[in-house]
């Protein structure tokens, strides 16, 4: 009786295997849709572009430059309100700062720092988040109390607190930075991706996966993980204006990079301190750069939530 | 005249992939006191006529043509004119009844809410009617349920408590969307018999949309059958059943299998070697037990004590309620849940207790398809790598040309075209990813396939297919077979054997033929019963069996003894009702005769 309603399904077999793969159709995997809807998302593609501006900005800006960034133009130094504001004749494009060095290279050097503070602090939290999220989540149990248990003790403490004796004691470097940052920015990413485990381990594909004895490390990295993307990629693009706005911080306390080296805090900073003496683009240079990119971080990061809300789908 | 009257609707939905023209040119009459079924499967636009006629379309709808209640145009009314009319004139049961009711609030404040939308009746006079309805829905203690919140009651509760909501203000005209299909089969039959005697006392018109032509020869006086938008055929109920004009309906008519079908399943040799011997099963979960400062645990019995065996190409059908362990067997069964006690012995070798690296070698030969076919299957993974997934576990030396070599003969084997290899789960429809998902289980040629509900989830048409998949492919490689569900006229059309669970226990177990034609206890009676049969004649004429009360809980330690109350133990035995031997190779659990069992149990 059911034969006649299963005959549309059947397909003429062809015995070459490399004859079929020829006509393959290529799937529209969930990444191909979202990529799509990003596309779309306006505000999400200008912020993409002008990201990518300040990014090659802060690789490439000091070639078109011939100063560097700790030389000190003794002639403007004691009158640089006067002398030393931003011109294109002389080739110093975002002026002096205080101290007679110029500006230009300074803000793209704090530029690089700055950025790579916040890319590497926000992949250094979300590999460790993710793979310990991830374990806790799935293994479950007793296991997952006591890595929990561990993250909320860690949580507990005062992390500006522990960063600042960090600096204090270790000395100011880029890298202690890091490592103060690396250290706290990890958790919430851990507990959000445990949050998520929880829910996907007791999805039927996984159990079929258990039912065919994958065993469960592979378990976590090919089923898991996978799935658990939509959500980090969101909350990673999130996290690095988080990480420059920390790091920021830091060096507006003066305890971050070391001189001559500089980041956007650190400019800030010291944009504050002359911005009644007539030395507006001291601040107002960095002062751009930095909103422009951590504006365009959380557009990127909303579109990518919009984009792989599966709700849309 | 009639009082919904629907003519040359369209619906179409603006989405980025383009225009979907999900509804075309339907019309439509129901008369009061009427209950006209809307008959098609999934994507037929049977749900979004109705959605129209409510007004309740998604934002991105369109649509032309015209929808009269009373004479009165619905379409392009602004939101406060339809809030007046909704829930006063026409009201809508949903399909899903966890999802309808607002679970924070109780029930009676939310049935409360009803009356004050729509009436002046307030204060003790709205509860009366509150309580009155709950009375007629026939929910037993309605009182004290008036206070509770949704997620203190039953599926089948709370399906009663949405009808006396849409019952509140005497709507002329309510709109049932697969009012039953996340029911049982004895609760459906109550909410059905509870919808007809609305119909026949209250005068009420009722709009029933269903894919499942058994209940509509229950139920209805019309007929309207719908594909992809369009309408096939339309007529009364008795036309439709006995005559059908269209390809389309005859198809669906007999793509249903039917309880009473004379199709038959021959039995299995009796030399066939035992390949499966479960012994004395049980599973115990640990349920947190709300209240004091130390939360209690408390063990629910999921599975107590079940026994059977497996012969080599057999097939055992396992049926019973939600909440039976069913499901829980299975997984008990696969040692994807470790049973509290008992033995599962795989080709005379005990699986329970061994360790996960010595399991591995029996999962090659022990496969399992599950009920939700986009939810088993990995959304990030094409389809072939998930089909390919058992063959790297255990077939590691063949190259990826070869695993894609056997992976595409699966799945033509399976009926899937192999140019759909890259395609991800979510581009393909239901059956497709159900057809996937047996690809998966058979790759490695197991010996035990468990069907998790694997055609449950599916449209009639495309359940057909599958089970004969599954017949085909179980006569082609020889395989055994656990077939779970809920639905018994699939089950029998598939089993051998069959064995009916109650709350953790067989109650009774037999072969196909025994347990259709012969059933013995009361339970069984109750569920085959309660099936409703695609013939409006035939639905006529059968007797319902009634048990009496609700589906105790699994935690009352008194549930057991429900089919057999003269024999009750004191509070706190452990004692369980016996089985006994009625017939060779037929087991029924001891029981009372309904007559008994009605006289004895104390009435709510």
């Amino acid at each position: 009786m059911t034969d006649k309603l299963a005959q549309p399904f059947q397909q003429p077999k062809t015995a070459d295997a490399a004859e079929r793969m020829v006509e393959n159709v290529q799937g529209r995997s969930l990444w191909a849709d979202a990529r799509r809807r990003f596309i779309g998302n306006k505000a999400a593609m200008v912020s993409v572009v002008l990201l990518t501006l300040i990014v090659l900005f802060s690789i490439f800006g000091q070639s078109i430059s011939e100063y560097d960034i700790e030389t000190i133009d003794w002639d403007i130094l004691g009158n640089v309100a006067n002398a030393g504001q931003p011109s294109l004749s002389n080739g110093h494009f975002f002026g002096f700062d205080e101290n007679g060095r110029d500006l230009y290279n300074r803000v793209v050097q704090g530029s690089r720092i700055s950025l790579a503070v916040g890319v590497i602090g926000a992949l250094v939290a979300v590999v460790v988040g993710t793979i310990y999220g991830a374990t806790a989540g799935y293994l479950g149990g007793r296991v997952d109390s006591i890595m929990m248990r561990l993250v909320d003790i860690f949580m507990s403490i005062p992390y500006m607190f522990v960063l600042i004796l960090l600096l204090v004691v270790a000395g100011r470097s880029i890298t202690m930075i890091f490592v103060g940052i690396g250290l706290t920015a990890w958790l919430d990413m851990s507990r959000i991706v445990r949050g998520q485990t929880l829910s996907l381990k007791n999805r039927e594909f996984v159990e079929a996966a258990v039912a065919t004895g994958v065993p469960t490390w592979r378990i976590i990295l090919r089923h898991i993980v996978p799935n658990l993307l939509g959500v980090v990629v969101v909350y990673a693009t999130l996290l690095v204006p988080q990480m420059i706005l920390t790091e920021s911080f830091i060096s507006f306390l003066g305890l971050g990079v070391q001189e001559p080296f500089t980041s956007w805090g650190a400019l800030l900073s010291e944009g504050t301190k002359t911005m009644n003496y007539g030395m507006l683009w001291q601040l107002a240079f960095p002062l751009f750069f930095f909103v422009v990119t951590i504006f365009c971080f959380f557009f990127i990061g909303d579109g990518l939530r919009d984009a792989l809300d599966p709700k849309d789908r | 005249m009639a009082l919904l009257s629907i003519r040359d609707l369209n619906v179409n939905f603006q989405s980025m992939d383009g225009t979907v023209e999900a509804v075309k040119s339907i019309s439509l009459d129901i008369e009061p006191g009427k209950c006209l079924g809307v008959v098609g499967e999934s994507g037929s636009g049977k749900s979004q006529t109705f959605m129209a006629a409510m007004g309740l379309l998604a934002p991105n709808a369109r649509t032309s043509g015209s929808v009269m209640l009373e004479g009165q145009e619905i379409l392009g009314r602004s939101q406060n004119e339809l809030n007046q009319i909704r829930g006063r004139d026409m009201s809508m049961i949903f399909q899903d009844p966890l999802t309808a009711l607002t679970p924070h609030m109780k029930i009676g404040i939310q049935m409360e809410e009803m009356l004050n939308l729509h009436s002046n009746i307030r204060g003790a006079e709205a509860k009366k009617l509150c309580l009155d309805w709950m009375n007629r829905v026939h929910i037993p203690e309605a009182r004290a349920r008036l206070g509770q919140y949704p997620h203190e009651l039953s599926g089948g509760m709370r399906q009663r408590v949405m009808i006396a909501m849409a019952m509140l203000n005497q709507p002329k005209l309510l709109i049932a969307d697969e009012p039953t299909t996340a029911l049982d089969v004895t609760v459906q039959a109550e909410i059905l018999d509870l919808m007809h005697t609305l119909k026949t006392e209250e005068n009420t018109a009722i709009a029933l949309i269903t894919h499942d032509m058994g209940v509509v020869a229950r139920m209805c006086d019309d007929v309207q059958v719908m594909r992809h938008g369009q309408f096939v055929e339309g007529g009364t109920t008795d036309q439709i059943f006995s005559n059908p004009q269209e390809a389309y309906t005859q198809e669906l008519l007999s793509a249903m299998p039917r309880i009473d079908g004379d199709d038959v399943r021959p039995d299995i040799s009796p030399d066939a070697g035992t390949v499966l011997d479960v012994t004395d099963v049980e599973v115990t979960f640990d349920v947190k037990k709300p209240g004091g400062l130390i939360p209690r645990t408390l063990p629910l019995r999921a599975v107590r004590g079940v026994s059977f065996d497996l012969a080599e190409g057999e097939t055992l059908g396992i049926v019973g309620e939600s909440g039976c362990g069913k499901s829980t067997l299975a997984r008990a069964v696969l040692q994807l849940i470790d049973p509290t006690q008992g033995s599962v012995a795989w080709l005379g070798r005990d699986l329970v207790g061994l360790s996960k690296s010595s399991l591995k070698p029996h999962r090659k030969d022990l496969q399992i398809v599950f009920q939700d076919p986009l939810a088993s299957l990995d959304p990030r993974m094409t389809i072939s790598a998930s089909i390919e997934e058992p063959l790297k576990e255990f077939q590691p030396g063949l190259t990826r040309t070869q695993r894609l070599e056997v992976v595409a003969d699966m799945m033509e084997r399976v009926g899937l075209s192999a140019n759909m290899i890259n395609r991800y789960p979510h581009e393909l429809s239901g059956g497709q990813n159900q057809r996937v998902g047996i690809a998966r289980a058979m790759i490695n040629k197991p010996r035990l396939i468990i069907c998790d509900e694997a055609v449950s989830a599916l449209d009639v048409s495309i359940q057909a297919q599958i089970l004969t998949l599954l017949k085909d492919l179980q006569a082609e490689f020889g395989m055994s077979m656990l077939f779970i569900s809920h639905d018994l006229s699939v089950v029998r059309s598939i089993s051998n054997r069959i064995m009916v669970l109650y709350l953790g226990r067989v109650v009774e177990m037999a072969s196909r033929d025994q347990i259709f034609d012969d059933p013995k206890h009361p339970y069984t009676m109750s569920l085959i019963s309660a099936v409703p049969v695609p013939d409006p004649k035939v639905e006529a004429s059968r007797q319902r069996i009634r048990l009496p009360g609700e589906l105790p809980s699994p935690m009352d330690p008194g549930a057991m003894w429900r089919f057999l109350p003269s024999r009750k133990p004191e509070e706190g035995s452990v004692e369980m009702p016996g089985m006994t031997q009625v017939a060779p190779g037929h087991v029924v659990q001891e029981h009372d005769s309904i007559e008994d069992i009605h006289r004895l149990t104390p009435q709510a």
